[in-house]
């Protein structure tokens, strides 16, 4: 068996900013390439942390305390700045969640476009902008030559997400990681993203980590997910397991607690309160450490 | 319907053109072209939408937040459009807000008391301090809220529990009608799970009428009776929640309920295509 794009192994974080504590505790999971693969949860579940150290651009405060990220069996942990720059700059991609802070709003669309290929690919500035071009199109973008010419801000919250995701496959990466890329959208909008992500993956064989809060969004999207609750994995499974055969009390309560058009006699139910608190004990069992510290 | 508490005729709502560099004024924009709606005593109401739409707008017309160029807007048979400030004051207690964002709708510089003792005080429905904290105190005890709270500023608070407090802010008054606005849009599910079984419960005991603006569907499937369906600043369907949601008559609305991710695995979802949209 070959390595898997991604695994991360064992990945435990303590933060000493406002949460104090563990943050993440001895989470693994892996991405196969051509996969998508939904990282769920509500806030403060450990979520943004794990793309954070994937991406090593974890704050101030927050430090890893064990575990590994290997990309194609490379270790990113063990790299200097430099050599981990180099890998994920050319084999990784991220698909923000807000759009309009992620672009340059004092540059056109183009030349934001075409850094990474001149940078990485080593493209003439003609070449890059062809290229560009065709990944605007490929993005199913309007008039791709006047959004080359556009500031972020003549563009609608969608637009800007289609140039984001151009931007993503530009370099052809192995692995994108989408972090809550629909959540600003309306509806619809969320419909034809999720579309484009999902066939620009399945046409290059990129692998994708696609962070979320809504299982709606990964039963749509994903091949498989995992659910965390407070830097602990849940439940690890192919979605159709994880949403149909949920085994985790939190993973059936979540389910539970979305409200959903075509249940409408169903009532909402919150997470029950022993449920949590079951999760806690579980969590505080399995981390004797942390349970004595608060 | 017959008790109807607010009724909307032909409301149109523009807002004024932007200046130019050159300091000409741009045409008004209309945001809404003629919008009828009618909310019963103790009925809830959704009004669904894109971006853009028109819901927020609405929305702030029903309560007096913004003036209509054209329309009647009744409320308890009395038409606010064009009422002078002094004699709007007294249908304001009636009629509340709970916004999208409690951490810019809530002064950052005031307690919790301070935001659900003051406009009892500023509307004479207490008489004095000490009345005001008995009806904030159960207010409090009502949405779930640890009294301890009570001294605590905004920020140290958690998203769900200012959303508890922008509730507790608006149902303290006794309204007889509530506008909620995208309220639990910023909130995890289980959170939002807990606020909407909240909002219910109040909406019984207290015989709300609500107007409830999401964009989120399921959400104002579970929470309302009727719904409107608003695009370009115009109502294109609405009717009661379960007809709608059973058979869209009008292609938008189908195109909106069809874009809603279900947490079921279906594998034609993200290739099919809306019928038409909007």
């Amino acid at each position: 068996m070959t390595a898997p794009l991604l695994s991360v192994s064992h990945l435990s974080a303590v933060s000493s900013r406002d949460v104090e504590g563990a943050i993440l505790r001895d989470v693994s999971l892996s991405v196969a390439r051509g996969e998508v693969h939904g990282i769920v949860g509500e806030s403060g579940a450990g979520k943004s942390t794990i793309v954070k150290a994937i991406l090593g651009i974890l704050p101030g405060g927050i430090r890893l305390t064990g575990g590994a990220i290997a990309l194609e069996g490379r270790d990113l942990l063990a790299l200097d700045p430099d050599g981990r720059r180099h890998v994920l700059g050319a084999e990784v991609a991220l698909i923000p969640q807000d759009p309009l802070t992620a672009l340059n709003p004092g540059r056109r669309i183009g030349a934001q476009l075409t850094d990474g290929m001149r940078l990485w690919r080593g493209l003439s500035g003609a070449a890059a902008e062809d290229r560009a071009l065709a990944l605007l199109h490929d993005v199913q973008m309007r008039e791709p030559t006047r959004v080359m010419r556009a500031y972020p801000h003549e563009l609608s919250g969608g637009m800007r997400q289609r140039v984001l995701i151009a931007a993503a496959f530009a370099l052809d990466p192995k692995l994108v990681i989408a972090d809550e890329p629909t959540t600003a959208l309306d509806v619809t909008v969320q419909k034809q993203i999720l579309r484009l992500i999902r066939s620009l993956q399945e046409q290059h064989g990129t692998g994708v980590i696609f962070v979320t809060h809504n299982l709606g969004v990964v039963a749509q999207i994903c091949d498989r997910a995992t659910l965390l609750y407070m830097g602990r994995v849940m439940e690890q499974e192919a979605t159709a397991t994880l949403l149909e055969r949920p085994r985790h009390p939190y993973t059936r309560a979540l389910i539970a607690a979305c409200p959903r058009y075509d249940r409408p006699g169903q009532d909402l139910t919150p997470i029950p309160a022993d449920v949590i608190a079951a999760c806690r004990a579980e969590i505080a069992s399995l981390d004797p450490a942390e349970a004595s510290h608060g | 319907m017959a008790d109807v508490l607010i009724d909307a005729r032909g409301v149109v709502v523009a807002y004024a053109g932007q200046r130019t560099l050159s300091g000409r004024r741009l045409p008004p924009r209309p945001v809404l072209h003629g919008v009828d709606l009618t909310i019963g005593r103790g009925e809830t109401i959704g009004i669904v939408g894109e971006s853009g739409s028109g819901k927020t707008t609405l929305g702030r017309a029903l309560i007096g937040l913004l003036r209509p160029a054209d329309g009647s807007i009744r409320f308890d048979g009395n038409d606010i459009v064009g009422l002078a400030e002094m004699a709007m004051r007294p249908m304001r207690r009636r009629m509340q807000m709970i916004f999208q964002d409690p951490m810019s709708s809530l002064n950052p510089r005031r307690t919790i008391r301070s935001i659900l003792s003051d406009p009892l005080l500023l509307h004479a429905i207490a008489a004095d301090r000490a009345s005001a904290e008995r009806r904030v105190q159960a207010v409090m005890e009502r949405v779930g809220l640890p009294l301890a709270l009570l001294d605590r500023y905004p920020h140290e608070l958690s998203g769900g529990q200012r959303q508890r407090v922008g509730i507790a802010r608006a149902v303290v008054l006794r309204p007889d009608f509530v506008l909620a606005d995208e309220i639990v849009s910023g909130l995890d599910v289980s959170t939002q799970a807990q606020v909407l079984k909240l909002l219910g419960e109040l909406k019984r005991e207290l015989h709300l009428a609500m107007a409830f603006i999401s964009h989120d569907l399921s959400v104002v499937r579970a929470v309302c009776d009727r719904v409107y369906v608003l695009s370009a600043g115009r109502v294109v369907e609405q009717g009661r929640c379960e007809a709608v949601f059973k058979a869209p008559a009008h292609a938008y609305t189908r195109a909106l309920i069809d874009a809603i991710p279900l947490p079921v695995v279906d594998a034609g979802w993200l290739t099919r295509q809306a019928a038409v949209s909007g």
